[in-house]
Formats: structure tokens, C-alpha cells, sequence
């Protein structure tokens, strides 16, 4: 199927592209990973999209002392291949090294994947894992939004309209700091059916891919109490999904 | 350099595969060329009360083909019900996607435009999709007493059988898509010069196509014309007529001369075309106390869909159960009754394996299961139970006639090779560190090339005769060979050259093979049943023995020679202590005839020669798959850590090519076995309509893939070659399916449906 015909634009500026924005059937266009696929099967049919990922800033990468800044456009492949630095001693590379396959890690983007809130994608568990800072913008200029609660429920942020995502401050976890990751699903790259993170130091556990924003929590033994609108083989996959990663974090 | 039979070149092919340089038919553009789409049905079952167009566009309907006839593909097996699939939908729709209207615009996102402004009303019906119920369900054909398309009787009175071992499984395959990585499609215009369809259209049997496009349409078959360019992936799925291909080509007639271009989506693939591989078996197997086949009694069923495909029929596949489930198998005695069930799902038509896939998973699960209850070995039982070299050919309860081989020996070699008597020991320290591995076997036997006589008794609309080849030497020495089968994958472009070297001495590089257009090449059924390099291999050898007959008599006259002296060696004619080379024979030939005799002009460098093999019921090849598993008890995901494959397909035209089809069917048989599935709900909506949701193995699914080959030569054929092109992908979900259980049977557990997905083996576990 070929998409419902459209406006492309491409503004070359903050400014601009918030004009655009504030318009009637409007969507941000990053790596275009899910809008394309929704598009081309007219599932949605925006009048306007509006290419943000040349905007600038968008692609920039600051260090900070104690976190890093990502541009909302770096893409899964420069994660994955160390182009830019790891805030969190190889988490991000790991995560993004399973992102589906490597011609849609080529074009997706962190901002993307988190704005489009996929429960089963990897970036909305991994940034609520490091506790990262969603940086959005909108016509009041840039708001800082925790990453933990950023996803209010599938494919729904806490974006008002007209706002994107324009980068994401990863804190910086202390050198040597262990962590484990498990992501469960039907074969490489596919989407997520359990995805369990363990971080040690500040310690967080998180429960991932639950149909449902991320959950955290202080023990495996509370994860399948904690995923009551799940049926019981989600639950079960999801406590194995993190005792994995606890156990890959304590090295056993 | 040896280039003839056996050697094992590269693919000349792959030359231009590689640099990305094939040419598919998306990449056909002709000026002008409009784009067609296809408003297909949104229910299963339906009457159509009104297709309401919006003002100004481009849409047919059934209404406006006027005089074009049905798809039909009857069988003349007794009790056959006949179907018209009409190429748009006359009334009723029965099932999802069946194509209603055919839009034409400039671009295909346009005409996708005018079927969203279409207003369709349909009123839902309900749906027959349980084969199970066909006495049951709602008609799928009006005035039909049931959905039974047809039901075979395999008759036996087994009662007084008396066995001390009788294993009994109910059993399912899914429905598949075959999924090549290309889907179907067609350009095609009227030539007014012509006065001729010039269809192109990915397909692996041009010319069956072309006859029964001609009849669809009313047109002589001389003014229809199928050209099948480069095509990625046929596996069945490129053997069908389309309904498409009918309507646009009635359109492209119509409209006298412009261009039209339907590329089918991966979404229509998917949702609205052919399936395949649907079966139900109930299957019971008496044995003796050592595990010794006594009897084997079947009851199946297979899905058909709503229609029967063109041309293999809707009975194809439970006909082929019902002749092929014993197996490779010593089997004494043999009932089996079969259905083919209408339902309200796209027809399913044979994909790489046909039945095989499914009869050999449910006989080689079956068949541990009784090994268990024996206390043998997997291997024991099935070394009980295959004939032995001595007994080749072996003519076995369903009159099939093995022709040549050791199939113990691939059994021990496989074993060997994974080392299955080491196994145990370690299967029982990996129990002990909480870890569940297991080791499965699946051996079997395929049927190949088989014609004439195996094919005229399903009634079915076409029977394969002879295999011709038409070669012609050319001025400056080239040969060229044009076939009727179709290469896309197979590696013909090399094979068949090396047959045309061992035979005429002509370099591989200076051959040419011309395939895939039915108006430069030799009638032919085409690409199928695992039958190109046995017939065409066979067809390319006889027309080259005709060329080498003519260039021998040539030669001898120019060398001055008598003929009775002359003699064919290495590429050219020697007599004496002179000799001529075939491309300085061909030049003499083309540029000075006054040098030959009027007789040697009149019968020139350029034949058509037909081939049949010496015995038209098929060559057997035969394989043991042989795989080790780890499963994760936690998560019911299963990790293929050994795959060990022993096959025999006799003499090798080329061992790369064969290794590179075991092996791309092999992946496609890791599919069947553990991810492939096109579910239905019970109002016959598809629920994997992407790639999402129907899932493919990828390079990190498919395991390293030992293959040993045996190579006993076929009696019947050319060089003693057998088909293989199927056999990769019909051993795995048995072998992987045995694996499973084999890791499992210490708890008592064990699986029993296709794929084995996680969910599946975490309930089997529960």
C-alpha cells in the first residue's frame, strides 16, 4: 500500500517547524521507523509531516559532568556502534544493538522511539531504567519531563500537542556500575514480549514490553504482583525477563 | 578445469544477482504505464449488494469483463467438486481479499485513492473456517451439500491387525504463506503489431499460465504471450493463475496498447492470496514389540480454502497424503482416508515440500512416540523399519517404486555425525544442571520429476509429458539452450551449461540459457515437483546429443574423414591426426555452407529434442535431517544447536547449487517448525497481515548446517541425478519437533501442533 497523499516539510528552524507544528493534522517525522509503516497502510493520514530530524540541535550530543545530552535524532545505529558516548557503561549499546534490524536502526532515532511509546520498544524502558530527562519543545519554549511517567499509557505521551521531542539527558552512572538487560521475544529483533533492566547503582528495576508503560520495582519477587491486567503467562514471562537481568547484573 | 557434470562452479547468475543488476518485474517501466489496485472483499463470506464508483474514476467490475470465463481447476478423481473462481468477484465473495473491483490511475497511490472513495456494500455472512466441521459450516459454494471438496479411501480392513504397540496423535500443521521475498506481479500490454497479450508476470510456469489465461479470456493461445523475468522466489506461490493476472488482461486488451502495472504488497500477500501446508492428521501406528511397522491407519484433512487453484486443484495436497504417508517406511499394511475441506480462507496450493512436510512430521513424531514405547532408540526403530540397499528398487504399499539408494546408511551417518550415542550421557548432565536439551531425527524420501503416468490419474488441468530443450549453435561457436522450465534460485543458468559441456564440449561461459517467455522456448509445465534437473537436465542432453551427432557428421566431412572413423572428443571432432573444433564447424555452418554437403545444410546446428526419463514415476531422493536443541524451559523458546543433514540426490550437477537448495529450504522448513502461521478467526479474518505478525526465520534462526552428501546414482534418469529442490524443506519441523520432545519425554510431556511456538511448548510444559 502507498500512503494517502501529504505535504512534506522541512523547516529550517525551531521556529519554523513549531509554526508547522501548531497546524490542523500534523506529524513530526524522525527516522519515519513506525510513522512510515502507519502511513503506507493508511492507518494514519496526516495532511502535513514535518521533517524535525535536520533541526538544529536535533542530532547534537552535549557531556555534561554528570549526564550526557542526546539529540531527540541520534540514530539507534550511532548507540549501537559507540559513534556517540554511552552514559550508562554499555546499557544503551546493548539496548539498541536489538533494536529490530540494522537497516531500521540506520534511520530510527531515540526521540522517535520515545515519542511514539510503543509499550514493546526498547527506549521507553531503557530511559525510565536510567532515569532520564525527556526534553520537549513547544511554543513556550523547552520543558523537562522525567522519563518515568513520560509514557501515560500505549502510543499516548506526555507531549501536548504541537510539542516534540528535541533530546534526552541521560544521567551518567559510576564507572564499573553492573547492570543486566533481558529482552525476550520470538526470534532476533522482533518486538519485545518481556523486557527485564536491572541497574545497580542507583539501584532500579524495571519490568518493560507490559502492554502498558514501563514498571519499576524493588524485587523479582514483586514483579508478577505488580502486572495484575496481565494474563498469567505475560506476568510469568516478565518476572523471567527480570530475574535474568538481576542475574546478568550480579554476574551469576 | 572440469566444467561438466559434477563440477562445482559458481553461479554464472549470481554476477548480475549480486551487483544487484537483476531485473525483476517491478523493474519493467513502459511509457505511459497506468497502475492498477484491486478493492478486495473485507469478510470471509459476503453477497455484494452495490460497488458504488466515484464520479470520474477508472473502476471494473466483474460486470464489465464481458465474456471472460471462471479460474477453473477441476479433478477428474470421482466425487471432485468443481469451483469457479471468477478473476472478480460475481455476487459473493468468499473469503478476505478476493479481489471486487479493479482501479486504474497513474500511480498506485493514486489508484489506492480512488478505492478509498468506493462505497462497497456487502452483507456478512457467516464464515466456514474449521476443517474439521465441513459437515458442519456454512456452505462455502451454493447448492453444495457440504464443504467436502473431495474424499479419498485408502482401503484396508486392519481389524485383524493385532499389534502389542498402537500409538495414536492427533496432530496439526498451520496454514503458511509461502513468502518469497519477491511477491507476484504483472506488466502487461496489448502489442497491436502482434496482436498479442504480452503479459509479465513473476511466474515459475510460463507456459501452463499462458493456457489457462487463454481460455479465461477467449483468446487464441498464439495471441497470448508470458514472459517471466528474473523472479525472487517461486516455492508455488509463482505456479498459480492469478485472478489478477486475468483481469488486467482482459483490461490491457481493452485498452489496445497502454501499459498496465500491478505489483502485489506485502499486505496482500499476506491477507489475500494463497496459502499452503494447512492439514489435521489422526494417525494411529501398530507396531510389534521391537518396533517393527505393522500397520499404519490415517484419517486427514486438509484446509483447502474457497477455491480451487489453478492448476493444481484443490485435491492435490490430501490426494498426495493419502500416496505418500508411509513414508520412506517398510509398511505391510496401509488405511488412510483423507478430506479436502472448503473453507472460507484463500486456496491453498502446493508450497516447496507439498504434502511432504506435513506427512513426514506427523508419521516421523508419530513414529518416536513408539520408539518410546518400544525402549529404542529413535535411530533403532526407524533402522527396523527402512528397506535396505538390497531391496532397491523397493516398491512399497502405495505402489511407489524407490529407485536407488542406502537410506540405513544416511540414517547411520547422520547419526554418526551428531554423535547420537554420546548423546544420552550428555543430555543427562545437562538434566542435572536444570538444562533440557534433546537430539530429533526425521528421515525421508522425496519424489521427484515424476510425469506422465503419476500425473494423468489426478485429472488435474495439465500432465507433464517429455521435457523439450531447443539448442542452437551460433556463428561464432556460443550455444544457446531455450527450456520451458523457469530458473529462480535453482541455478540453471549454470547446471544446465554444464550439462551442455559434458555432452558437447562447449565452455560454460560461451552458453546461454533462454527461460521464462513461452514465445522463445519449448512447451514445458515449468519449474515444480523438484523436476529441472532430472527433465531439463535430461531434455538439454538430448538436444546437445543431436547437435554432436550433426557436428560429428560435419567434422568428419570437412577433415575429409569417413564419418565411421570420426570421433567426438574433447569438444571437438578428430579423425586421424586432424581435428575441428565445434565453434570452427559452427562458423562453416553459418558463414561457408558451400563446404557442406546439401544435407548437412538442410539438417543444420539447431534442434528440439524431447526427454523423458527411463521410468516416469520420479526419482527418490532421500535425506536424514538430524538437529540438537536446547529449550528454555522458563521462556518455551527453543535454540537449534546442531542441524546435521546426510541427503542423497544422486549424481550432483553441481554439489554448491545443491548445498545452496538444502539449504534455503531447510530455513523455510526451521519456519514451518517454530515461527510461520497465518491464523484465522472464526469469521475468517487473517490475523497476520504483516510482517510483525507472520514471522519469517531470520540468518539468526537458521543454525549452521552441516550436509553430507551420499550420491547413488537414479537409474532412470540422464546422468543418474535426482530432485532435491524440495527435500531442505521437509525434514525439519519433524526433526526440531522430535528434538523437542526428545527434551521433554522425562517429564511425560510433549508437543504436538505446528509451529511449535513458545506458548505452545510453555502449555505442553504446564
Amino acid at each position: 500500500m502507498k500512503a494517502a497523499a501529504y505535504e512534506l516539510v522541512r523547516p529550517a528552524t525551531r521556529e519554523a517547524a513549531l509554526e508547522r507544528l501548531a497546524g490542523e493534522s500534523v506529524k513530526p517525522l524522525a527516522g519515519g521507523q513506525s510513522l512510515g509503516p502507519a502511513m503506507n497502510l493508511r492507518l494514519l493520514r496526516p495532511a502535513q509531516v514535518v521533517d524535525v530530524k535536520r533541526l538544529p540541535g536535533l542530532r547534537q550530543v552535549v557531556e555534561a559532568p554528570g549526564f550526557i545530552r542526546y539529540g531527540a535524532a541520534v540514530t539507534h545505529a550511532e548507540i549501537e556502534d559507540g559513534v556517540v558516548p554511552d552514559a550508562a557503561e554499555g546499557l544503551m549499546r546493548h539496548a539498541a544493538r536489538g533494536i529490530a534490524y540494522r537497516a531500521v536502526r540506520n534511520r530510527g532515532t531515540l526521540g522517535g522511539s520515545l515519542a511514539h511509546a510503543d509499550p514493546s520498544a526498547d527506549w521507553p524502558s531503557v530511559m525510565v531504567a536510567l532515569g532520564a530527562t525527556i526534553v520537549a519543545l513547544g511554543p513556550a519554549g523547552e520543558r523537562r519531563i522525567p522519563a518515568e511517567g513520560f509514557m501515560r499509557a500505549p502510543f499516548v505521551t506526555a507531549l501536548a500537542p504541537g510539542e516534540i521531542i528535541v533530546a534526552v539527558e541521560v544521567p551518567r552512572i559510576a564507572p564499573g556500575t553492573r547492570w543486566g538487560h533481558c529482552k525476550i521475544n520470538r526470534k532476533t529483533g522482533e518486538f519485545a514480549q518481556a523486557i527485564g533492566i536491572a541497574v545497580a547503582a542507583p539501584r532500579r528495576l524495571l519490568l518493560g514490553a507490559v502492554e502498558a508503560p514501563p514498571v519499576l520495582v524493588r524485587a523479582v519477587a514483586e514483579a508478577e504482583a505488580a502486572l495484575p491486567w496481565l494474563d498469567a503467562p505475560a506476568r510469568t514471562r516478565a518476572g523471567v525477563a527480570l530475574a535474568r537481568a538481576v542475574a546478568m547484573m550480579e554476574g551469576a | 578445469v572440469n566444467e561438466g557434470v559434477g563440477a562445482a562452479l559458481p553461479r554464472k547468475e549470481d554476477d548480475r544477482f549480486l551487483r544487484g543488476r537483476g531485473c525483476y518485474v517491478g523493474d519493467i517501466r513502459f511509457p505511459g504505464m497506468l497502475e492498477v489496485a484491486f478493492l478486495r472483499s473485507p469478510v470471509a463470506h459476503g453477497v455484494i449488494r452495490a460497488v458504488t464508483a466515484p464520479a470520474g474514476a477508472r473502476v471494473y467490475t466483474m460486470d464489465d469483463l464481458v465474456g471472460v470465463q471462471p479460474i477453473r481447476a477441476p479433478s477428474s478423481l470421482p466425487g471432485f467438486r468443481r469451483t469457479d473462481q471468477w478473476p472478480l468477484a460475481r455476487g459473493r465473495v468468499r473469503q478476505v481479499g478476493e479481489p471486487i473491483a479493479m482501479v486504474v490511475a497513474p500511480t498506485r497511490a493514486e489508484a489506492e485513492d480512488v478505492l478509498d472513495a468506493i462505497a462497497l456494500d456487502i452483507e456478512e455472512l457467516p464464515a466456514a473456517t474449521d476443517m474439521l466441521a465441513h459437515q458442519a459450516g456454512p456452505p462455502v459454494h451454493e447448492g453444495w451439500p457440504d464443504n467436502v471438496v473431495l474424499h479419498t479411501l485408502v482401503e484396508d480392513d486392519l481389524s485383524d491387525v493385532a499389534a502389542p504397540i498402537v500409538v495414536r496423535r492427533r496432530l496439526r500443521t498451520a496454514r503458511q504463506h509461502m513468502a518469497p521475498l519477491e511477491g507476484r506481479g504483472v506488466v502487461a500490454r496489448w502489442d497491436p503489431r502482434l496482436a498479442q497479450l504480452e503479459m509479465h508476470s513473476s511466474s515459475q510456469m510460463v507456459h501452463v499460465t499462458k493456457t489457462g489465461l487463454a481460455e479465461c479470456l477467449g483468446l487464441p493461445e498464439a495471441a497470448v504471450r508470458i514472459i517471466s523475468p528474473d523472479v525472487g522466489g517461486g516455492f508455488g506461490y509463482k505456479g498459480i493463475l492469478l485472478q489478477e493476472e486475468v483481469a488486467i488482461g482482459w483490461l490491457a486488451q481493452h485498452l489496445g496498447g497502454t501499459a498496465l502495472r500491478w505489483i502485489e504488497d506485502r499486505r496482500e500477500a499476506l491477507s489475500a492470496q494463497a496459502n499452503c501446508r494447512e492439514h489435521h492428521y489422526d494417525i494411529a501406528v501398530h507396531a510389534d514389540a521391537e518396533g517393527r511397522i505393522l500397520a499404519i491407519d490415517c484419517e486427514a484433512h486438509v484446509d483447502a480454502g474457497a477455491y480451487s487453484a489453478y492448476p493444481f486443484s484443490a485435491c492435490l495436497e490430501a490426494a498426495q497424503i493419502a500416496s505418500i504417508l508411509p513414508g520412506p517406511y517398510v509398511v505391510p499394511r496401509y488405511r488412510c482416508r483423507t478430506w479436502s475441506v472448503a473453507t472460507h480462507k484463500p486456496p491453498i496450493l502446493p508450497y516447496r515440500g507439498v504434502a511432504r512436510t506435513g506427512v513426514c512430521y506427523a508419521l516421523e513424531t508419530t513414529l518416536d512416540a513408539v520408539a518410546r514405547r518400544a525402549g529404542i532408540s529413535p535411530v533403532e526403530l526407524r533402522l527396523r523399519n527402512l528397506p535396505g540397499p538390497k531391496a532397491m528398487p523397493y516398491v512399497n504399499v502405495t505402489k511407489k517404486i524407490f529407485d536407488s539408494g542406502d537410506y540405513p546408511e544416511s540414517l547411520r551417518r547422520a547419526a554418526s555425525a551428531i554423535d547420537a550415542a554420546g548423546f544420552g550421557e550428555r543430555q543427562r548432565a545437562a538434566r542435572a544442571e536444570g538444562r533440557l536439551i534433546g537430539q530429533g531425527f526425521a528421515t525421508f524420501c522425496e519424489q521427484g520429476a515424476h510425469g506422465t503416468s503419476v500425473y494423468h490419474g489426478w485429472g488435474i488441468p495439465f500432465v507433464p509429458g517429455a521435457e523439450a530443450c531447443q539448442a542452437r549453435l551460433t556463428a561464432d561457436g556460443g550455444l544457446e539452450l531455450r527450456v520451458g522450465v523457469h530458473s529462480h534460485g535453482q541455478g540453471m543458468e549454470t547446471t544446465l551449461a554444464q550439462v551442455a559441456h559434458e555432452v558437447l564440449g562447449v565452455p560454460v561461459a560461451a552458453v546461454r540459457l533462454v527461460h521464462g517467455d513461452t514465445a522463445m522456448t519449448p512447451y514445458s509445465t515449468g519449474t515444480w515437483g523438484s523436476r529441472s534437473a532430472v527433465m531439463a537436465g535430461g531434455a538439454v542432453a538430448a538436444a546437445c546429443e543431436e547437435l554432436r551427432r550433426r557436428v560429428l557428421g560435419m567434422g568428419a566431412h570437412l577433415l575429409q574423414a569417413d564419418a565411421a572413423e570420426a570421433r567426438f572428443e574433447g569438444g571437438e571432432v578428430r579423425a586421424g591426426g586432424a581435428s575441428i573444433g565445434v565453434a570452427e564447424i559452427a562458423r562453416v555452418f553459418h558463414r561457408a555452407p558451400q563446404n557442406l554437403t546439401e544435407a548437412m545444410q538442410a539438417e543444420g546446428l539447431e534442434c528440439t529434442m524431447g526427454h523423458k526419463t527411463l521410468r516416469d514415476t520420479g526419482t527418490f531422493s532421500y535425506a536424514t535431517h538430524a538437529v540438537e536443541i536446547a529449550l528454555d524451559a522458563a521462556t518455551g523458546r527453543v535454540a537449534l544447536t546442531r542441524y546435521v543433514i546426510v541427503e542423497d540426490g544422486g549424481v550432483l550437477l553441481n554439489p554448491l547449487v545443491a548445498d545452496g537448495q538444502v539449504l534455503g529450504g531447510t530455513a523455510q522448513g526451521i519456519g514451518t517448525a517454530l515461527l510461520e502461521e497465518m491464523p484465522f478467526d472464526a469469521a475468517g479474518q487473517p490475523l497476520a497481515s504483516t510482517l510483525a505478525d507472520y514471522l519469517l526465520p531470520g540468518a539468526t534462526d537458521v543454525p549452521d548446517i552441516e550436509i553430507l552428501h551420499m550420491e547413488t546414482p537414479s537409474p532412470i534418469s540422464r546422468f543418474g541425478q535426482k530432485g532435491i529442490g524440495e527435500s531442505g524443506a521437509i525434514g525439519p519441523p519433524a526433526a526440531i519437533v522430535n528434538a523437542i520432545n526428545d527434551a521433554i519425554a522425562h517429564l511425560g510431556r510433549e508437543a504436538t501442533d505446528l509451529p511449535a511456538t513458545p506458548e505452545r511448548i510453555l502449555a505442553a510444559l504446564a
